[in-house]
């Protein structure tokens, strides 16, 4: 059986895009308080703005990210500060550590992995014209979302 | 002179371990709303700041994260006992790491609670106030 196959299969088996959607909704539902909405991909295209990674090591070896344009990341620091004007270090933290708690929740789901699965503490890359790239060489699962309209856009991105 | 040892007080001096700025903020508050009056709130990015702080600050609670640079939050909790004022404290984690072998390790070194982010202030409540000797 091939990595992409494997992963497809593991993926599929383990139910982990309804997994990954609930372990999303719950973090922007409770730390949030705000519901975001599944869009298809491509419908919404991020340009620039904040990249938070999660590396994930032993049971799952890769990355997760969270990527949102500057005005969005803005309005979940604000959302999580309790409507507090943000800082651009507030604003960087509170991507980073909704990412942090994407991967965490995502794994505690998945029986059995959370327990052989360790996360790195949250890197954040921001800016205007920037492409980021995985060098994890395995297969990803992404979500598209809409937070009041504007993208998020969260990937599991797994070496095979 | 002696320390002044931990005892239960009305106001409730808190020191919220977290290296998240923003989460910091969000324990404090879910603090308040969980009906904690907060006399004074110390805050630290990682395990070793914290066993600083705790040199100059005597504190009622401690809550913690786990994945930290530095000093992690089990290894604090582990420490926490050569810091006499500290001494009796409850220790509450507050943490993404959910398994079961964080929970034994975390309580077994010492922590009273264990919160797994996302958490509610409900769920704050229910663990902090009994530790506080206040009824849910």
């Amino acid at each position: 059986m091939s990595a992409d196959t494997a992963f497809a299969r593991r993926a599929h088996e383990e139910k982990w895009r309804p997994t990954l959607k609930l372990a999303i909704e719950e973090v922007f539902e409770i730390m949030l308080g705000r519901q975001v909405e599944p869009r298809e991909q491509g419908e919404l295209k991020v340009k620039g703005g904040f990249t938070a990674m999660v590396g994930l090591a032993g049971a799952l070896c890769g990355v997760f990210t969270v990527c949102c344009e500057a005005e969005t990341a803005r309005r979940m620091a604000c959302c999580m500060l309790g409507d507090v004007a943000a800082s651009e270090d507030h604003v960087a933290d509170a991507v980073g550590e909704i990412c942090n708690m994407i991967a965490g929740n995502f794994k505690n789901k998945l029986a059995g992995t959370d327990e052989r699965c360790m996360l790195s503490v949250p890197s954040v890359v921001s800016g205007g014209d920037y492409n980021f790239r995985s060098m994890a060489d395995g297969d990803s699962i992404a979500m598209v979302l809409a937070l009041e309209g504007a993208p998020v856009i969260v990937r599991l991105q797994l070496h095979s | 002179m002696a320390a002044e040892r931990w005892e239960p007080m009305d106001k409730t001096r808190a020191l919220i371990v977290d290296d998240s700025s923003v989460m910091r903020k969000i324990v404090e508050r879910s603090l308040r709303q969980a009906g904690v009056e907060l006399e004074k709130v110390t805050e630290a990015s990682n395990g070793a700041e914290a066993l600083v702080a705790l040199q100059s600050n005597v504190v009622d609670l401690i809550l913690c994260d786990i994945n930290m640079p530095v000093m992690d939050g089990l290894e604090f909790v582990r420490q926490i006992g050569t810091v006499e004022t500290a001494k009796g404290v409850p220790i509450v984690m507050i943490t993404t790491e959910g398994s079961e072998s964080h929970v034994v390790q975390a309580l077994s070194a010492g922590a009273r609670g264990y919160i797994r982010k996302p958490f509610t202030p409900d769920q704050v409540k229910e663990h902090v106030l009994p530790l506080l000797g206040k009824k849910v």
